[in-house]
């Protein structure tokens, strides 16, 4: 936001002075209150030094992409469609890119018409969009705890009011959310559409379970509420059965899907860099979006959607589409990096943690001995060890809670890099605990083996392990001081 | 108007005040250029001598935040290869962001300071110092504020409302340094007093009010992002409680040896209407909502003048 008037760049001319830039306040919108830059993500500009291993990022691996194949089909795109590729495009997409991404959705068992899809500039615009279109200031929308670090801004953007429901091991548990929104209707506030991620969930790295997806969708019929599915990581799965969509569920017993918005990318199966993705919505919604991404942008890139369409046509040797090898050489590496990270979290955090054991996605999400701040953990990890993470309160809409949980990435970083930055984690942790036991008198080996690593109560289904290990020390008393120490 | 001159915008670098420092480099580069200078800003980086030594340029307006930049590590790197820079030189700098070491020099000075006690992260794991806490906690009652002592700005500052909370916010402002600064907490109105050289040597600006607009304490976040505080300059205060303040920061100002310009906090305490001096900051924000260009803003020091004379500082040492 502050970019239109300061910036980074030397070379503007004329800024306003002092004087004039005092005005300014008094015309920002009122919305504009909740936009800020925080601490952390200060901070966080500063973990993409090249001497830091960076844990942080929401990154693919995009060298794995082989350069004479980008620059292939970048002329095939020339050679068909040069004059096409640099023209607008129309609003909801090119048919060609429109019908790989039903060939996508079909490939996560989702049958949509091309009809309802709406090709957008990145999955992030999606969630823009819906919450231009849906969002009036004060509208509730309901999302999970920890939610995508990404989402939150564009929530405040619009002023929408955030209730956040706390994920065990299954997602979201579904009687807490209908608890929620018993509450909300008690107090006339109005929810307008729950946001989820039900697969490998950014940042926690848990999977919805199919009797909450099912019970989800007939939550939301009963009570006519939309669903945000929020879905980049679904075809990212390193073990496990698939789950149908929300999506897919919705559409059961004939007709279309009439409650759910389904947002897909491109970014975790391809290119972040193309930025395209998807929103799959009813028809009456898809308008709305429609109209609202005119007022966004007018269109999508038609350069990387003819570069995404040409890649869909790429068969292998055995005639199978190329994505398909792609994505299976993708999901390869990253299970094998998934497993390196949580072997070498095994090995260096040990006692002092727990933490989620993804089938798929990007991410792991570990909690540490509350008595540690990952904030400020963070700043001490990134000046003496040169190691860098997402803290977990920027999962929460108060910048406050998951104080003590961190998000680490093992997609996009080499193997060694993974090893090493954990092991440089995990000795700044030993370090805080240390010092903390050193100025408290307790031992930080006073580990506290009952303590659960989430409620499972409603669970309908046996609970997949939130985490591995849940002894981690912990005082023996109630711990609400200590919390309170920095609000 | 002074001839033109090839001034390097030092900003940048790798502390957590980068950001800020970054927009604090682009204003101040902006109206060097309006001023008819040529300004050339300059990320901090290990290439800077390099880079110094290539441009030589007649001037360097220090634009960086954080240790770097206050703490006297360019001022003498400057000094050393002999290019001409702005504000205090490293004796000041190094007092002003050692917190607890201007908090003595303040409180022999008999300059009001919030009492006080310093604490190494060494001197806990080799001296045993978790047992003095007791003690601390007795003299100065909480609740009590910890800060890193070196850390420019609010982040890593943390409150301890008892005993309890003591450890965890200690943990918490260690992670930004090895030095803290345990605190009296003075509940009041948040000000600061700009002190600016100028033809009739260094003079205060207007005092400044920051008021939060949510938080109880105002954080990192809010002090440079527009909308979060509401600043109040000049700030409704009694005529006597201005010049007070202003007397103080100019003391101060003084005392510590700041040259050039710098920025002194204070609070007003709301029991007692005492005035306490919290730091002083010798490379004060240059950001569209920092304190010392509104300050001199209200003084009828536009932004040109006031980098006008900050540049000034570098030839008049």
């Amino acid at each position: 936001m502050d970019r239109s008037i300061s910036g980074t760049g030397g070379g503007r001319k004329a800024r306003p002075t002092a004087h004039e830039l005092a005005r300014y306040e008094a015309l920002f919108a009122t919305r504009t209150r909740g936009m800020k830059s925080s601490a952390m993500r200060e901070m966080m500009a500063l973990t993409e030094q090249p001497d830091v291993i960076s844990l942080a990022g929401g990154l693919p691996d995009t060298s794995t992409f082989a350069p004479e194949l980008y620059a292939k089909l970048m002329s095939q795109v020339a050679a068909s469609s040069t004059a096409r590729a640099l023209q607008y495009g129309p609003t909801e997409g090119m048919a060609a890119t429109v019908d790989c991404i039903v060939e996508v959705m079909a490939a996560e068992a989702t049958q949509v018409d091309p009809g309802e899809v709406l090709v957008t500039t990145g999955g992030q615009q999606v969630i823009d969009l819906v919450c231009k279109t849906l969002i009036d200031p004060g509208d509730v929308i309901v999302a999970e705890a920890p939610t995508y670090p990404g989402a939150v801004p564009t929530f405040s953007a619009y002023q929408a009011e955030v209730e956040q429901i706390e994920m065990d091991g299954d997602g979201m548990p579904i009687d807490e959310l209908e608890r929620t929104l018993d509450r909300l209707q008690t107090q006339g506030r109005r929810p307008k559409f729950i946001y989820t991620i039900p697969n490998f969930q950014n940042p926690g790295g848990v999977t919805m379970s199919l009797a909450r997806r099912r019970r989800l969708v007939e939550v939301a019929r009963e009570r006519e509420l939309l669903i945000l599915e929020d879905n980049p990581y679904g075809l990212l799965r390193y073990e496990g059965e698939p789950l149908p969509t929300l999506h897919s569920l919705d559409a059961q017993g004939g007709g279309a899907a009439d409650l759910v918005i389904y947002l897909g990318t491109f970014s975790k199966i391809l290119s972040p860099g193309l930025r395209l993705g998807w929103a799959v919505a009813p028809r009456p919604v898809l308008e709305k979006l429609n109209l609202g991404k005119q007022g966004s942008d007018l269109c999508s890139s038609p350069v990387t959607q003819l570069f995404v369409a040409e890649y869909f046509k790429e068969r292998d040797g055995s005639g199978q589409a190329r994505w398909l090898g792609y994505l299976e050489q993708l999901k390869d590496l990253y299970r094998r990096r998934r497993d390196v990270m949580l072997e070498a979290l095994e090995e260096h955090f040990g006692e002092h943690a727990r933490w989620t054991h993804p089938q798929g996605g990007l991410f792991v999400w570990a909690t540490l001995d509350e008595r540690i701040d990952t904030t400020d953990l963070l700043a001490q990890a990134r000046k003496n060890e040169g190691v860098a993470f997402v803290p977990g309160r920027a999962a929460y809409m108060d910048g406050r809670q998951g104080s003590s949980s961190m998000r680490m990435n093992f997609a996009g970083v080499p193997d060694d890099d993974i090893r090493e930055g954990i092991r440089r984690i995990g000795k700044v942790v030993r370090e805080q605990l240390g010092l903390y036991g050193t100025l408290s008198g307790s031992s930080t080996a006073r580990p506290d083996a009952t303590q659960q690593p989430a409620d499972v109560a409603d669970a309908v289904e046996p609970t997949p392990p939130l985490a591995d290990v849940v002894a981690f020390p912990r005082r023996d008393q109630d711990g609400s001081a200590r919390r309170r120490q920095d609000r | 108007m002074s001839a033109a001159r090839k001034v390097a915008v030092l900003k940048g670098g790798r502390s957590l005040e980068r950001n800020v420092s970054l927009r604090s480099g682009a204003h101040a580069e902006d109206a060097l250029a309006r001023l008819g200078h040529e300004a050339i800003g300059l990320d901090v980086g290990p290439d800077l001598v390099e880079q110094l030594r290539a441009m030589s340029p007649d001037a360097a307006l220090i634009a960086l935040h954080g240790p770097d930049g206050e703490g006297g590590t360019v001022q003498s790197l400057l000094a050393a290869i002999g290019v001409p820079y702005t504000g205090s030189g490293p004796a000041a700098c190094i007092c002003c962001t050692d917190k607890a070491l201007a908090k003595h020099l303040m409180a022999s000075a008999g300059i009001p300071t919030p009492d006080f006690h310093s604490l190494q992260e060494s001197a806990i794991k080799e001296l045993g110092a978790g047992e003095a806490l007791a003690c601390i906690e007795q003299a100065l009652d909480f609740p009590l504020v910890v800060k890193p002592a070196s850390q420019g700005s609010a982040l890593g500052v943390k409150f301890a409302q008892d005993s309890d909370g003591l450890p965890g916010a200690l943990v918490g402002a260690f992670s930004y340094g090895r030095k803290v600064v345990i605190e009296r907490y003075v509940r009041g109105r948040d000000l600061a007093v700009s002190v600016l050289d100028g033809p009739s040597g260094p003079a205060p600006l207007p005092v400044v009010e920051a008021v939060p607009r949510e938080e109880e304490f105002y954080d990192y976040e809010s002090r440079y992002e527009i909308g979060m505080t509401t600043f109040v300059c000049p700030a409704e205060l009694p005529h006597e409680t201005t010049t007070r303040a202003q007397e103080l920061a100019l003391a101060v100002y003084e005392l510590l040896g700041c040259h050039g310009v710098a920025r002194v906090d204070l609070m007003l305490d709301e029991q007692s209407g005492e005035l306490w001096v919290l730091e002083t900051n010798v490379v004060p924000g240059m950001t569209e909502t920092s304190l010392l260009p509104q300050a001199a803003d209200a003084a009828g020091i536009g932004f040109d003048e006031l980098i006008a004379r900050v540049l000034q500082s570098a030839f008049t040492r």
